[in-house]
């Protein structure tokens, strides 16, 4: 067994110096209680080959982007990794090491994480941020929590245009009763009925900006019309992307921004492990979950940085943490931060308008087949568009030739037949213009 | 700037202080659009990002990594962490394009294999621990005992006895268990621990009342010892009506030796970056499917994947009649496929067979470290342990070395220290976690280290004091950093002059 160091003399030696006669006596208190070693209807242990050779083969099952010709988003994006990105992460000094407890042995994880915290500040316009969490869902869901701490209050405002899965996380994880939960689901923002909706009641408004259905929303009014009714105004940002052509959300003033980062250094990986980006304004900061790392400076007072403000932390204040979350996404938030530092300002913005621009030329082809129409006003990367026919038979049959063609909105919202023909589309930098001829051409066959 | 490097011992600036508006390591084409259709929201700012080309940022990277402690580097004995080996085929596995390159919400027909690979994975796991049903969504073990939990809460809701809203945590539980459960609303109730180091079950009987809805026990416990009455605990909590939810950060000490399913819990969670070597990252990602039993598994979250004679599917919505009792949904899509890809190698390498040398290794090693400190150290209980061994501070009294001096000192003999003052119920703790991938050669290195740095307590506090002196960076003034945060650079960073 290859990974398993001790032989059977070793063994023998050991039960020896413990004073047992062999392993089960170890266990002899459990014994008394329960069978051990029971028999598992399990196979037993196999070689490196025949390992590669299964999980290959799942893997062959599968169409994937590289093999197709792709075109989804939806919070979840194909975008081109730079090849140095992926080397680095798997340094075992990265790769194998636990949370940086020890800082006089973990500068290395700090100093990225205070990196990290910079970058997704400046990207956010936020004043701070922690130091990632599991995903974006997750963190509007924390955010959520948190504006509900801030402002002791209970009712949570949800734009309709949210990616469902995150209205069901942050309903779940927050735990807001049917009654204090205001949401309802079909195409457009309908910015007066959420301006209706606040009272004094309302903890919070939670925006994603650009939306599921791929429009972009200058949020400045509502905010000002949030924060003047005492609520917070919570932004999620699924493509972290869109940032490089946006108002920040700091600037439109956002007091809690949560943010899908997968787009940057992370592949699909069929949903996860991601990397949720969570920023705040400075008044918030004790407030905010999860890790967070600090500069400092050692007793020679050399500068360097350890993990702060664990006041907040469930280990040390237990039931009175605020929240249980006591991992972040750490190798993520390293392939994020390593494919940004990459990236600089220039090829960031840069890679943002190539998006955009993949997106356009998509756009301008779909339009001409018959009877398709764009929904939307604006769009960052992805658009909706309406089908003469289900979305979910067109993706199918789209599949059938070989075009990942988007998400049919029906997948997510199963309970509006209004939206039955809608489709998402994404187009990123790595679409080329022969595989939107190819979309062009099978969606002509298919319709 | 002034060069303070010492040999390979490299300072490196911060990003900020070296990167660049104008560098890249990123070759782009330029775009060529016109007009935007971003709308009224689009702006041309100035970000503040700086960049680096590509021989800079791996220069900058390979720099920092080396400040790092790892478990490839050295043994890493943090108690309650399992810091095992992380084997490289995972890691090979988890980047096949089939896995790595799919969309979570792909039709459903062209993403199959991985479908059936989440199938895979979950027989294994109830298999491994009898139980009933798993969920997998779960992104890391603090979600899956917030999973575990919010299931109990549906299933109290769906009795109409919402007024059960007690939950026991033993004192020695790690902080995440009480946090859960007051995250979600219930009332936290600590249980002692009695001298043997287990839950004190005259305690708990005497908190179990009406409104008692579950308690959560982590076994083998913090203190590295089997629960030996949790067959009659989780009977007592049965007639009571209540639920046992079972932390299982430490089932590394029972994979394939014992199933839970056996000892009556109805909801555990399992690390995958624990017990199946997915590795620790620096600080996550993670996974933490958790397993149910059968009066719990209708509440499981949405996604549940299911199979008809052809095809997997996945019910998806939380208000489709199949999971129509479920409490809602976790996370975005469907969890950490590339943790799962990596644990369900790991487990087919070991396979059953392997995975019971892996809990019985895991139990030796710690058993052996155990027997060959406990006439310098001094063991926190008495009796065998199970995979980790804690000792509390007596040894050190009148030395004037504290825990945390012992640690830092043996960070200068080439360690990464064990879990220090947690669990919270031995004074001084020190809770040392071999795992199994350790040769005898390292743990025996690792003891006589030990015992060396034992006998140097009786010289005098000041070599402890000082210590780490050999590392990047000495002692941080954590104090200092909590007072007064300075958690971001910032572009008009004055140096205050003295």
């Amino acid at each position: 067994m290859r990974y398993l160091p001790l032989t059977k003399n070793d063994r023998e030696e050991m039960l020896n110096t413990i004073g047992v006669n062999n392993i089960d006596e170890l266990f002899s208190n459990i014994a008394d209680k329960v069978s051990i070693n029971p028999k598992f209807n399990l196979p037993n242990h196999k070689t490196e080959m025949e390992v590669e050779r299964h999980l290959s083969l799942l893997s062959d099952k599968n169409l994937h982007a590289d093999n197709s010709n792709f075109f989804i988003g939806g919070g979840s994006y194909k975008h081109h990794i730079p090849a140095s990105v992926d080397h680095i992460i798997q340094r075992s000094e990265f790769l194998t090491s636990y949370t940086p407890y020890q800082p006089e042995i973990s500068q290395g994880t700090l100093q990225y994480l205070y990196e990290f915290q910079t970058q997704v500040s400046l990207l956010t316009g936020m004043d701070i941020s922690n130091a990632s969490m599991y995903d974006g869902s997750t963190a509007a869901a924390e955010a959520v929590s948190m504006a509900k701490r801030i402002t002791k209050r209970n009712e949570v405002i949800l734009s309709n245009t949210i990616h469902p899965h995150y209205a069901d996380v942050i309903k779940t994880i927050s735990g807001i009763k049917d009654n204090e939960f205001v949401y309802n689901r079909n195409f457009s923002i309908d910015i007066d009925y959420l301006f209706n909706e606040i009272d004094e009641n309302t903890a919070c408004v939670v925006i994603q900006n650009p939306d599921f259905f791929g429009s972009c929303y200058d949020l400045s009014s509502l905010a000002e019309f949030v924060q003047s009714k005492g609520a917070l105004l919570i932004v999620v940002v699924t493509e972290v992307l869109s940032l490089g052509m946006m108002k920040s959300p700091g600037a439109m003033g956002a007091d809690i921004v949560a943010c899908e980062g997968q787009s940057l250094g992370n592949p699909m990986n069929f949903g996860g492990p991601y990397v949720g980006l969570l920023s705040t304004k400075n008044k918030y900061l004790r407030q905010i979950p999860g890790r967070i790392v600090g500069e400092s400076e050692d007793v020679d007072g050399k500068k360097g940085f350890v993990l702060t403000l664990s006041a907040r932390e469930q280990h040390i204040r237990r039931e009175k943490a605020t929240s249980n979350i006591c991992t972040n996404s750490g190798l993520c938030s390293l392939a994020f931060t390593i494919h940004l530092t990459l990236l600089g300002e220039k090829g960031f913005k840069n890679l943002s308008r190539l998006n955009h621009e993949s997106a356009l030329n998509l756009k301008e082809k779909i339009l001409k087949i018959p009877e398709v129409k764009l929904l939307n006003k604006s769009f960052f990367n992805e658009f909706t568009i309406a089908l003469p026919i289900k979305g979910e038979v067109f993706v199918d049959r789209m599949a059938e030739k070989g075009v990942l063609a988007g998400i049919p909105v029906s997948r997510l919202i199963n309970n509006n037949k209004e939206l039955d023909n809608f489709i998402v589309v994404a187009s990123t930098e790595t679409n080329t213009e022969d595989d939107m001829n190819s979309y062009i051409e099978a969606a002509n066959e298919v319709l | 700037m002034k060069n303070s490097d010492k040999g390979l011992n490299h300072d490196e600036p911060i990003l900020f202080e070296i990167g660049g508006m104008d560098k890249s390591g990123v070759d782009l084409n330029e775009p060529t659009f016109k007009e935007n259709f971003i709308g009224d929201c689009f702006e041309d700012r100035e970000i503040g990002l700086p960049g680096l080309s590509e021989p800079e940022s791996i220069r900058h990277y390979v720099r920092l990594s080396r400040k790092n402690y790892s478990i490839d580097a050295g043994l890493y004995p943090l108690g309650s962490c399992t810091m095992k080996h992380n084997p490289r085929l995972n890691e090979k596995l988890a980047r096949l394009k089939g896995f790595s390159e799919v969309h979570p919400l792909q039709p459903l027909s062209t993403c199959q294999g991985a479908l059936e690979l989440i199938d895979e994975i979950s027989i294994w796991l109830k298999e491994l621990t009898g139980m009933k049903a798993v969920t997998m969504t779960p992104k890391a073990g603090a979600q899956g005992e917030l999973c575990g939990m919010l299931a109990i809460k549906k299933a109290i809701e769906a009795r109409n006895e919402c007024n059960r809203t007690k939950v026991l945590v033993p004192d020695s539980a790690h902080g995440t268990n009480p946090a859960t459960a007051a995250f979600l609303g219930f009332d936290v109730v600590t249980i002692k621990s009695d001298k043997n180091g287990r839950l004190n079950f005259d305690d708990f009987k005497e908190n179990v009342d009406k409104d008692f809805a579950a308690a959560m026990i982590t076994n083998p416990n913090t203190c590295g010892l089997f629960e030996d009455d949790i067959i009659e605990i989780a009977n007592y909590i049965h007639d009571a009506g209540g639920y046992l939810y079972c932390d299982g950060a430490n089932f590394n000490a029972l994979v394939g030796k014992v199933r839970p399913g056996d000892l009556g819990i109805d909801a555990m969670h399992i690390n995958l970056h624990k017990t199946f070597s997915t590795p620790h990252g620096g600080g996550g990602p993670g996974s933490g499917p958790v397993v149910f039993s059968d009066i719990l598994k209708d509440f499981c979250p949405a996604p549940l994947l299911k199979q008809d004679e052809e095809n997997y599917y996945l019910v998806e919505n939380h208000n489709d009649k199949d999971i129509d009792k479920s409490f809602g949904r976790l996370c975005v899509f469907h969890g950490q496929m590339g943790m799962f890809v990596r644990a369900l190698s790991y487990m087919m390498s070991h396979g059953s067979d392997g995975l019971r040398q892996v809990s019985e290794d895991a139990v030796l090693n710690a058993n052996y470290i155990k027997s060959s400190l406990e006439d310098i150290l001094t063991p926190a209980y008495e009796g065998y342990c199970m995979h980790e061994v804690l000792f509390n501070d007596d040894f050190l009294s009148g030395t004037g070395v504290e825990t945390i001096d012992f640690a830092k000192a043996l960070i200068d003999k080439g360690y990464h220290p064990m879990t220090i003052y947690f669990p919270l119920v031995v004074h001084g703790a020190l809770l040392v976690e071999p795992t199994e991938t350790e040769s005898k050669n390292s743990i025996d290195q690792f003891i006589e280290t030990i015992r060396e740095l034992a006998s140097k307590t009786q010289d005098g506090e000041d070599f402890f004091k000082k210590a780490p002196i050999y590392t990047p960076i000495r002692r941080l003034d954590e104090t200092k950093a909590a007072r007064n945060p300075v958690l971001r650079w910032q572009k008009n960073d004055v140096i205050a002059a003295e």
